[in-house]
């Protein structure tokens, strides 16, 4: 029962990282239907800007980890509105097809940029945070790291859900969603809401980039590879285009891999969320929370 | 009577036999580059009938090409010996035996597109994307996890039975094969479910049958381009056949242009030599090459050489432009 329990605390803390990486994915799906590949690049981006903003702030402490976490949140949502400026928005009336084989371009050139300038060699990332580990009633261990994780998700995902439903940004930006032509025809400026969205998302990357790096410690240009793909499959999983459901299919996601990794088939764990995947979509194509959209010719 | 078409492949076919027979004359490098071109032809044609004729978006292609390069490896290491020792060993059975490899491997590989296209009938665009993606990666993992196949450490020693001529001549029947089909009254379909799928089944059209089809023929030539990679190499491991692999042969289509096999094949030499060529500047080669994907998407999304808005069957059928 406690080593159960013991895993499912590790599962919701990698879950809870994979959750504020699907939002990013769910969010620019909600509102122009595309699958923003460099979205996993923009996390690793995340990860450098705190790997060298920490170098200013040396001791670790509550204060300086919050803000290296500020830093790079911010710096990565200014690149994800640059990538959407440059790369996205010149293509928006082209086909899907397009668009995505750019995305896929621009993680390219994110990840060979980063392997140039940062170097392919993994980092070891410092610590930003002090580090200690609680031991709880029947020898479960909760290290803080695990906790700032917990933290940090859950501020976000509520700070989002405040945005997103109670601001005039979040309106627009769930008018968008539903139907971006009649949004600009009430007078909603789209870019405006379209670059928002891209730089709320990036944000949050940046901030699940420092959080997986503070648990993994080793960093480098191609790490957002597989996490990105598997927060992506959280998406799916959750629903595309729908927030709660990308923070409960990272949850699920994430404890359903640690169980893996826990059992005799741990060599299979990268490809459990493919296998996920693909049974989601064959049985239940919309997702947990999502609602599926009917084809009109 | 032998069409035109048919008079070509054999002469590709003997031509390549011809350089083959000489190659002991050529320079190995050069030798070596030419092999990768035409590799490199066979997944991109292949391809090109998935992504480009049918127009179901496939990222998975390097993982029909494991599929195959370990699949035919297997057969000539582990039961090519034995075979070998019964009917005796010399030039023609040697030869024969890989033929079997790569035609094993094409058929397991095809078993497999079966397997990947068959679920993913349901997806289209992005989520077809990512399935076959995870597929890729799926299958990649499953070999990691075979020890007798070599684990993570790949398989070596696999005997050198690739040359110029099984290379060319497999790229000629894959450029037949493809362009045969689309230009047959059948291959219509493969067009009509990339145009309009709606409309396409409104007509009468199987279109789960076309994607299936689409993905099978393309999954065969995928795994006897793996087989002649493996036999080529020598040693194929996991790692060889992830995204970034797949990513290239897409990248090989898209500049060649979605449903051009002329310049898809183009592409193919190109992408294969220029690396060659720049390797003064290899550090360079990956920034240039995404951002040539970059921009060529945001001013030549139909590809370098694509010059009319579907290049080849068209100009039978009368096309009515959007």
């Amino acid at each position: 029962m406690t080593e159960f329990l013991q895993q499912l605390i590790n599962g919701l803390s990698l879950g809870a990282i994979y959750a504020l990486i699907a939002l990013g994915y769910t969010m620019v799906y909600g509102v122009l239907r595309f699958i923003n590949f460099a979205h996993s690049d923009v996390f690793m981006i995340g990860a450098f800007a705190g790997f060298y903003s920490s170098r200013a702030l040396p001791d670790a402490s509550v204060a300086h980890g919050l803000t290296v976490l500020c830093i790079a949140m911010i710096a990565c949502a200014i690149l994800g509105i640059v990538i959407e400026r440059l790369a996205y928005r010149p293509l928006r009336a082209r086909s899907k097809l397009t668009v995505l084989i750019t995305a896929i371009g621009v993680s390219l050139l994110l990840e060979n940029l980063g392997q140039f300038i940062f170097g392919a060699a993994p980092k070891r990332f410092p610590q930003i945070f002090p580090e200690k580990n609680l031991t709880l009633a029947g020898g479960m261990t909760l290290s803080s790291s695990q906790i700032i994780v917990l933290v940090v998700t859950i501020v976000c995902l509520v700070s989002l859900r405040f945005i997103v439903m109670k601001t005039k940004i979040g309106t627009a930006m769930r008018a968008v969603s539903f139907n971006p032509i009649a949004a600009s025809l009430v007078g909603i400026n789209t870019d405006i809401v379209i670059s928002f969205t891209f730089g709320l998302g990036s944000a949050l990357a940046a901030a699940g980039g420092i959080l997986y790096s503070m648990n993994y410690q080793a960093i480098d240009p191609l790490m957002g590879i597989l996490p990105g793909l598997k927060a992506f499959v959280a998406a799916v999983l959750g629903g595309i285009g729908n927030i709660p459901g990308a923070a409960l299919g990272g949850l699920l996601l994430g404890v359903i891999e640690t169980f893996v990794n826990g059992s005799r088939w741990s060599t299979y764990t990268d490809a459990i969320a493919f296998a996920v995947l693909i049974l989601i979509l064959l049985f239940k194509p919309a997702g947990l929370l999502g609602q599926l959209e009917v084809e009109k010719v | 009577m032998p069409s035109r078409s048919q008079l070509v492949l054999l002469g590709a076919i003997l031509a390549s036999l011809g350089v083959s027979l000489l190659s002991s004359r050529i320079n190995p490098y050069y030798l070596d580059v030419t092999t990768s071109v035409g590799i490199n032809i066979i997944l991109a044609v292949s391809l090109n009938l998935i992504n480009g004729y049918t127009g179901q978006f496939s990222l998975g292609h390097a993982g029909f090409m494991a599929v195959g390069a370990y699949t035919s490896a297997a057969v000539t290491m582990f039961a090519g010996p034995r075979l070998l020792q019964m009917t005796g060993s010399n030039t023609f059975t040697t030869e024969l035996l890989f033929l079997a490899a790569l035609l094993a491997g094409g058929m397991i590989a095809a078993t497999a597109g079966v397997l990947v296209g068959a679920p993913s009938l349901r997806l289209k665009g992005d989520y077809l994307a990512i399935v076959t993606l995870g597929f890729g990666e799926i299958i990649r993992v499953v070999f990691r996890n075979i020890e007798s196949l070599g684990g993570a450490l790949g398989l070596n020693g696999i005997p050198s039975y690739t040359n110029v001529f099984w290379t060319f001549s497999a790229a000629a029947v894959t450029v037949y094969v493809v362009v045969s089909t689309v230009n047959s009254t059948y291959g219509r379909g493969f067009l009509a479910v990339h145009d309009d799928e709606v409309a396409a089944e409104a007509m009468g059209i199987n279109t789960t049958r076309y994607k299936i089809t689409a993905f099978v023929i393309g999954a065969f030539f995928a795994g006897v381009a793996g087989g002649i990679y493996g036999h080529f190499k020598l040693t194929i491991d996991p790692k060889g056949f992830d995204f970034m692999k797949s990513i290239e042969i897409v990248v090989m289509v898209i500049l060649g242009g979605m449903g051009n096999t002329v310049g898809v094949v183009l592409a193919a030499i190109l992408l294969t030599i220029l690396p060659e060529v720049l390797r003064p500047v290899a550090d360079y080669r990956m920034i240039l090459y995404s951002l040539l994907l970059i921009i060529l998407m945001l001013v030549r999304p139909q590809g370098l050489f694509t010059f009319t808005r579907r290049a080849m069957p068209s100009a039978k059928v009368g096309a009515h432009g959007k």
